[in-house]
């Protein structure tokens, strides 16, 4: 059974100009210790989707379908139960350690809450189990008595890394959990990262607009356009071969790390992405699309098979006129060409 | 702070050599120590040279300004100008003034011929009884429902709480006072209308009763109209924090929506507050001279009112330099213990 | 920009949206006043609109037309024989009737005709003493920031210093000293007041200057005046008429107390006059309170409205503070 499994995930922000749909039928499945990447420019809804997946969105936020963790429904869930699920099931890497830890509480005190909380354990005994996830993630235990001002950002990076392990999660959400860092910081993270789930047997979920780095990292790939994922398959053939118009060209961005142009278009893709509150009629990527036709306007696609395990939203698709594009490079050589 | 979490850490200290990089020196400690105490002893030196300016030149002559209204003879002036050292040059003058304050000699009082150390010292306490209790009352309530007001923003409760908040801050304290006591004392006859104590009242468990019933009012006033600053400066503060990234985590975590504010949000809101209380504190000085007159309670602010309408140069002098030096003071106390508070500034 | 009169007009919001100087090939052939006209008559809609979302800002523009519109029909509405403590027209201490809505005090003068003709000297002083106090801190808030350096650090250090200064301490002390008049009042408050305008323009003067057409202006051989009349001024305008509103305020609260504290000029009326004559003959103990109420409310009224329509302004002007009220 798989253990987060997301059918038609709406959400929807209630604003003064009306509701602004931020995430528009999401489908998504992660098998037990599988690694899932989701992809996209900023402003695609997959951080959206990240925290809907513990119903961490404010309230203005109105949130339809079901998102199953370990067979629960985590959308109708009681409080109480909500916050039992709430790391104790499945934590999160949050982007921007500096900000997402407290200032002013010790780090190991931090990694200590959610173990307090969770699991009924002794003061000292979460103060030990700190120091000891502090020793996975490569930082010295006595570093627990430091506050996050005291750390560099990849000091930071895992300690919150550290904290998602805390409560032995089965499942491990890390929303852009590089983003922030410099390039050799950025590989240091990704390994510990993929080197932790593989040896807890955690499923992950990696969110980030770098494709090269979730196709090094992850199994599956959804890349997603306009709060709706366009594409979908295994990581490696996703990123060498796109089917879908957006998948081609977010691939071949390629995007200079920590240029946060290349974040937000990546090259070779004129146009802003979709105001959400406008959204063009038929397909959505059709204003940016390099190879619109008439019947794009009226046609809203939906994913459909593209080959062996992969799905894309693209008419083309569906007609089986679309090539993929000659294969490129092997993943593990773009990333190297990236660093 | 309410609801830091006690260190868990202590136990965790298998390699207590490795984790010390990142400390603040002792050294430079003494030096953000030393730059503050001396920042706050020139600014005590400006208030000297500006009570100097405010009351011996700026009247022109003090003891026609003191004297003014009254039959006083030619003799007598130039009798006055010996004892207050006024008939000496300008810059002799100035020297005597700072020796004197070196010696904590403030001068003589006009109208009692005391010196006015020792009626300060005198009415010192009632002051910082009225005050102290005022202010940390005030303080309290303006965080508590400066909190509660930001939790709940654009709630019923939010806005009747706001709009409450700055009607009081609108109204003048002494008018306020002057209601209180209207309703609750000359009318209600439930409170002393002014005062300290009832004459004549024995025994410690009495004393402490009895001053507290006249504490009442005034307190109450003095509440009324400081906590609404307080109130304001947590709301912000507070809003500024709410959509901080580690309140996600902390709910991430699974903890209950109190938890994240008492422990997450709350500590982080507190420091800007805290700073803007100290140095709001300024309010105090003038809270407590509205306060005391309309109340009559004997501390600094009623002195201060009696030696206004006399005027009674020298005690006025005593009192600006006396209030001044207790904002700079409270000042540095803010500074000093601020690093405390915040691990951020500690390093 | 050239256009742009330091005037105080309030073009909201500086930073975000206004498009900065408005010459280029468009601006030079369509007269570029009309332009700046143009677009100042939009950014004044714009502002009003802003404002008019703000309930509470609109309730205090209320309260203040109210006050100033009286204030200034006074002399229409009260004979000002009748405030003759000597030739007062009624009994001492009536309580409210038709004849006297609010009661007489102990001279046999009515509370209303008092209350009216209080609110001149209230508001008078209220404005001037906020036109004392901001204009001097915006005048020392802009050199500050314009010149830093040396100036600006002692600048900024006398600030800080009358900062933390007790206000009301200060003032009194000044009015003391001085001859006891409507003139002093002032004086004492707008002496004390502008500390925390000096800082606010000092901060927006340096962001302003921060903006890359401070730097060419400098460039093609603006001056100092010039850059900080022409362009510094402008921008940090609307902050000040905020911070102005807020002022004013606080500067008739504190007329009231200097005066209720016996300072106050004793041959005018004010309304923290008429509650010095309340409390001194005994209004509190023997529970006048229709002597004591209406001055006290019509202070709390009037500071109300300035702060309403000061937070207000602030929120418009300032968005980063719109989400909160």
């Amino acid at each position: 059974m798989n253990y987060l499994e997301v059918n038609d995930l709406t959400v929807t922000y209630r604003t003064q100009g009306g509701p602004l749909p931020a995430v528009r039928g999401v489908d998504l499945t992660v098998e037990p210790g599988s690694k899932l990447g989701i992809a996209g420019e900023s402003g695609c809804g997959k951080s959206t989707v990240a925290l809907a997946l513990l119903r961490l969105l404010p309230k203005s936020a109105v949130l339809g379908g079901r998102v199953l963790l370990d067979g629960e429904d985590v959308l109708t869930m009681k409080w109480g139960r909500l916050r039992a699920v709430r790391w104790a099931g499945a934590s999160i890497v949050f982007q921007g350690a500096m900000h997402a830890l407290n200032a002013v509480h010790r780090i190991g005190d931090q990694i200590a809450e959610p173990i307090l909380l969770h699991g009924g354990v002794t003061r000292a005994e979460a103060a030990r189990r700190a120091g000891e996830l502090l020793e996975q993630v490569g930082l010295p235990a006595a570093r627990a008595a430091a506050y996050p001002h005291e750390l560099s950002g990849g000091q930071r990076q895992r300690v919150m890394i550290a904290m998602a392990l805390a409560c032995e999660p089965r499942l491990i959400v890390a929303d852009e959990p590089t983003t922030a860092l410099d390039v050799m910081i950025q590989a240091q993270i990704l390994r510990l990262i993929d080197r932790l789930i593989g040896d807890h047997g955690i499923s992950m979920v990696m969110i980030s607009h770098d494709l090269s780095v979730l196709a090094d990292t992850c199994d599956r790939l959804a890349v997603m356009y306009a709060g709706r994922v366009v594409e979908e398959g295994p990581a490696a053939e996703v990123f060498a071969a796109p089917r879908h118009p957006y998948g081609q060209a977010l691939g071949a961005a390629f995007p200079r790390i920590g240029d946060p142009a290349s974040r937000r278009n990546p090259r070779g893709l004129p146009g802003d992405p979709p105001d959400p509150a406008a959204l063009p009629s038929g397909c959505s990527f059709r204003p940016r699309c390099g190879v619109a036709e008439e019947r794009c306007a009226h046609v809203d696609p939906t994913l459909w098979p593209a080959g062996p395990g992969r799905r894309a939203a693209c008419v083309r698709v569906l007609d089986g006129t679309v090539e993929a594009p000659a294969a490129r490079t092997a993943p593990e050589t773009a990333v190297e060409e990236t660093r | 702070m309410t609801g830091t979490q006690a260190p868990v850490t202590a136990a965790a200290g298998s390699a207590p050599d490795r984790g010390g990089e990142g400390r603040p020196g002792r050294g430079k400690a003494l030096r953000y120590i030393a730059g503050r105490l001396l920042t706050s002893l020139l600014s005590l030196v400006a208030v000297m040279f500006t009570a100097f300016f405010l009351f011996r030149i700026l009247p022109g002559d003090p003891v026609r300004a003191m004297t003014e209204g009254r039959s006083v003879s030619v003799e007598q002036m130039e009798e006055l100008r010996r004892q207050f050292g006024l008939d000496k040059p300008l810059p002799q003058q100035f020297v005597d003034y700072c020796l004197g304050l070196l010696r904590f000699d403030l001068g003589v009082s006009y109208q009692y011929r005391v010196p006015v150390v020792e009626l300060i010292a005198d009415r010192l306490w009632p002051t910082v009884l009225l005050s102290g209790t005022g202010t940390l009352l005030a303080a309290l309530l303006g965080l508590w429902l400066g909190t509660r007001s930001a939790w709940r923003r654009g709630s019923v409760s939010d806005r009747v709480n706001s709009g409450v908040a700055l009607t009081l801050w609108s109204v003048p304290t002494f008018w306020f006072g002057l209601i209180l006591i209207v309703l609750l004392a000359s009318g209600a006859d439930l409170f002393p209308t002014g005062g300290m104590m009832t004459p004549g009242t024995t025994g410690a468990v009495a004393v402490t009763l009895d001053v507290a019933h006249h504490m009442v009012l005034p307190v109450a006033t003095m509440v009324a109209v400081l906590y609404a600053q307080y109130l304001m400066i947590m709301r912000s503060s507070l809003l500024d924090e709410m959509g901080g990234d580690y309140l996600v985590t902390a709910r991430a975590k699974g903890l209950r929506d109190a938890l994240v504010l008492r422990r997450h949000a709350v500590p982080n809101a507190l420091l800007p507050a805290v700073t803007l209380i100290f140095l709001n504190i300024g309010l105090v000085a003038s809270g407590a001279i509205l306060v005391e007159t309309v109340f009559s309670w004997p501390g600094l602010g009623t002195l201060f009112y009696e030696a206004l309408s006399v005027p009674d140069l020298p005690l006025v002098q005593a009192l600006f330099i006396f209030f001044s030096a207790a904002v700079i003071l409270m000042n540095l106390v803010a500074d000093l213990v601020y690093p405390l508070l915040d691990p951020r500034v500690r390093s | 920009m050239s256009t742009t009169e330091p005037a105080a007009t309030p073009e909201p919001r500086p930073a975000p949206r206004s498009p900065g100087p408005v010459d280029g090939p468009e601006g030079a052939t369509a007269s570029p006043r009309r332009l700046a006209r143009q677009r100042r008559r939009r950014a004044l809609a714009r502002f009003w609109r802003d404002y008019r979302a703000n309930r509470a800002g609109l309730f205090g523009l209320a309260g203040l037309a109210l006050f100033v519109l009286v204030a200034l029909a006074a002399p229409w509405l009260v004979q000002p024989a009748d405030l003759s403590v000597t030739r007062a027209p009624g009994l001492p201490y009536q309580p409210p009737s038709l004849d006297y809505p609010l009661g007489t005090d102990n001279f046999g003068r009515s509370v209303l005709d008092l209350v009216i003709w209080g609110s001149r000297v209230s508001l008078l002083v209220g404005f001037l003493a906020t036109l004392v106090s901001v204009t001097l801190g915006a005048l020392i808030g802009i050199i500050a920031g314009h010149f830093g350096g040396a100036t600006g650090t002692v600048l900024m250090r006398v600030t800080d210093w009358f900062l933390v200064l007790p206000t009301l301490v200060l003032a009194i002390a000044l009015a003391t000293v001085l001859s006891r008049s409507v003139f002093t009042i002032i004086l004492a408050i707008g002496v004390t007041a502008w500390p925390t305008t000096a800082r606010l323009v000092r901060a927006q003067t340096l962001a302003v200057e921060a903006r890359p057409y401070i730097e060419r202006a400098r460039a093609l051989g603006g001056g100092h005046l010039h850059i900080m009349m022409r362009h510094v001024l402008p921008n940090v305008m609307p902050l000040v008429l905020a911070q102005t509103t807020l002022l004013v305020a606080s500067s008739i609260i504190m007329e009231s107390t200097l005066a209720f504290l016996g300072l106050g000029d004793p041959t005018t009326v004010s309304w923290g006059g008429v509650l010095q004559d309340a409390r001194n003959a005994g209004a509190v103990s023997s529970g006048v309170w229709w002597y004591l109420l209406p001055p006290g409310l019509a202070i709390a009224l009037v500071a109300l409205s300035f702060t309403l329509c000061g937070r207000a302004l602030e929120g418009v002007l300032n968005p980063r503070l719109r989400d909160r009220s």
